[in-house]
């Protein structure tokens, strides 16, 4: 076990590596851009020994990735904003043709205007397109989210691809220590990739033939099994990977302070970590509130977020708009508790574009719902401060 | 052949699957044997698979699912194959 101490972009190609993917095929985009140049620096140096496939377009990456990975290889790439919206169309298709992909997405405002800090409108625009989807808050988590995201897609009863997003600039180009497994750690968890199914010249098929309706209907519930077993083992891979790395990040919703808390603040990414040192002020203050960052936004938390409400009111922060309605995790997180709880529900937009949001910003929010003041939903800090 | 077990949109190779569609055919290749140099174009070229290569590396035309395209007629360098229309004799 070494430490090594690099931005999250740095730390994500390592792990990327680490995996052993037999194609990356991949496109710069800011802020992604030192995610694959990390990769390709590995190429340099004989620690990545697959193919990179330098493509001209994000649409031609994850179509590369497609076929890489629908002959059996084992295949990572990564992405951001506008480059993951012209991939959008191939989301759909790995999803479909069941092609266990790993890529991650670093979370970056979508344009007009031109904007390349964070909000997660990228990642969100993709939500129905049948890939798992992680949020992650720690350079650390980065790594071990990577890892174990080859295991879970991968596995039988899932096969589908996963994405994993994390924020633009205040994750991907942040350096924390992350302490890192020997190589030995990683190729046990991971084993070698058995493809459920691949294009074969000895075992000819043909694939995305047509399809009468009811075999179509077949496909998507297919889907949806999957992602309910991807709901039950995220947690059981990530025990397995903390028994051999140390390193515990599984849990679809990671909780802090929420035993006997009145109050449970949600939200996800960057957002979820700033808001631990609210909740140590806002208890300081004598104000019994928790945290639950929600680390899986598909499969949705639907079961854990109606227990927290059971005792709890719960406070939203989106970083996104679904533009003529709300917050995309406000609207999951009432679908979760529509006619099973009593919990009142906040939403609150907060950091579009990039706009900061400390931990003052946090606490201004919560203390605002915990009085009574807050409306069922509000866009916080559009004026100067 | 070997099944996969996943429900997603693989078909397996089946003689037939969509019936016997050489009736669909207008016009019909008729081979001529004695032109044949076994070049096996018709058979590299054919999309249905409905030249069928014999020991000899002449061929025979599979006319239940040939549905009459034309491109052996036209890949054939010495005219072996020629197209007639179905119901015609030249």
């Amino acid at each position: 076990m070494t430490v090594m101490i690099d931005t999250g972009n740095y730390i994500a190609a390592k792990a990327a590596v680490m995996a052993k993917p037999e194609v990356v095929a991949a496109y710069p985009i800011t802020p992604q851009t030192t995610l694959v140049e990390g990769i390709a620096n590995y190429v340099g140096t004989g620690e990545f020994k697959g193919e990179y496939i330098c493509v001209e377009s994000e649409h031609s990456a994850m179509s590369a990735c497609i076929g890489a990975s629908a002959a059996g290889s084992r295949t990572f790439t990564g992405t951001s904003s506008h480059g993951l919206l012209l991939m959008h169309e191939m989301l759909h298709w790995a999803a479909l043709a069941r092609l266990p992909i790993v890529m991650c997405n670093i979370n970056r405002v979508v344009g007009p205007g031109w904007n390349i800090w964070t909000d997660e409108n990228d990642s969100i625009s993709q939500r129905d397109t049948g890939w798992i989807q992680f949020y992650c808050s720690s350079n650390q988590e980065i790594f071990d989210t990577v890892i174990q995201s080859f295991k879970l897609a991968e596995n039988k009863d899932v096969v589908l691809p996963v994405m994993i997003s994390y924020n633009a600039f205040i994750l991907s180009h942040t350096s924390m220590p992350v302490e890192i497994p020997d190589q030995s750690v990683v190729d046990d968890f991971l084993g070698d990739y058995e493809p459920k199914w691949k294009l074969d010249v000895n075992n000819p098929i043909t694939f995305g033939n047509i399809i009468d309706p009811l075999s179509y209907y077949k496909v998507r519930r297919a889907m949806q099994d999957a992602q309910d077993h991807a709901k039950a083992l995220i947690p059981q891979i990530a025990k397995e990977w903390k028994k051999k790395s140390g390193f515990y990040h599984g849990d679809l919703l990671e909780l802090y302070n929420c035993d006997n808390a009145d109050y449970i603040l949600l939200s996800m990414g960057a957002i979820g970590a700033e808001s631990k040192v609210a909740i140590d002020e806002l208890q300081k203050e004598g104000m019994n509130i928790g945290l639950a960052r929600v680390r899986t936004f598909r499969p949705f938390p639907t079961e854990e977020i109606l227990k927290l409400s059971k005792n709890a009111d719960l406070i939203i922060i989106d970083r996104n708009i679904s533009v003529g309605l709300e917050g995309a995790l406000f609207t999951e997180v009432k679908a979760a508790l529509y006619g099973k709880s009593e919990a009142k529900v906040h939403g609150f937009i907060a950091g579009l574009g990039g706009k900061d949001v400390t931990y003052n910003d946090i606490k201004t929010i919560c203390k605002k719902a915990m009085t009574g003041k807050a409306k069922g939903y509000e866009w916080y800090g559009l004026t100067e401060v | 052949m070997k099944k996969y077990d996943v429900v997603t949109t693989i078909s397996y190779p089946k003689t037939g699957a969509m019936g016997k569609t050489g009736s669909w055919r207008v016009f019909k290749p008729v081979f001529d044997k004695e032109k044949c140099v076994k070049c096996l174009r018709c058979w590299i070229f054919c999309p249905e698979a409905s030249i069928k290569r014999e020991k000899d590396d002449t061929i025979s035309i599979d006319y239940d699912y040939c549905k009459g395209c034309g491109i052996c007629a036209q890949e054939c360098k010495v005219k072996a194959i020629t197209m007639e229309r179905e119901g015609e004799k030249k």
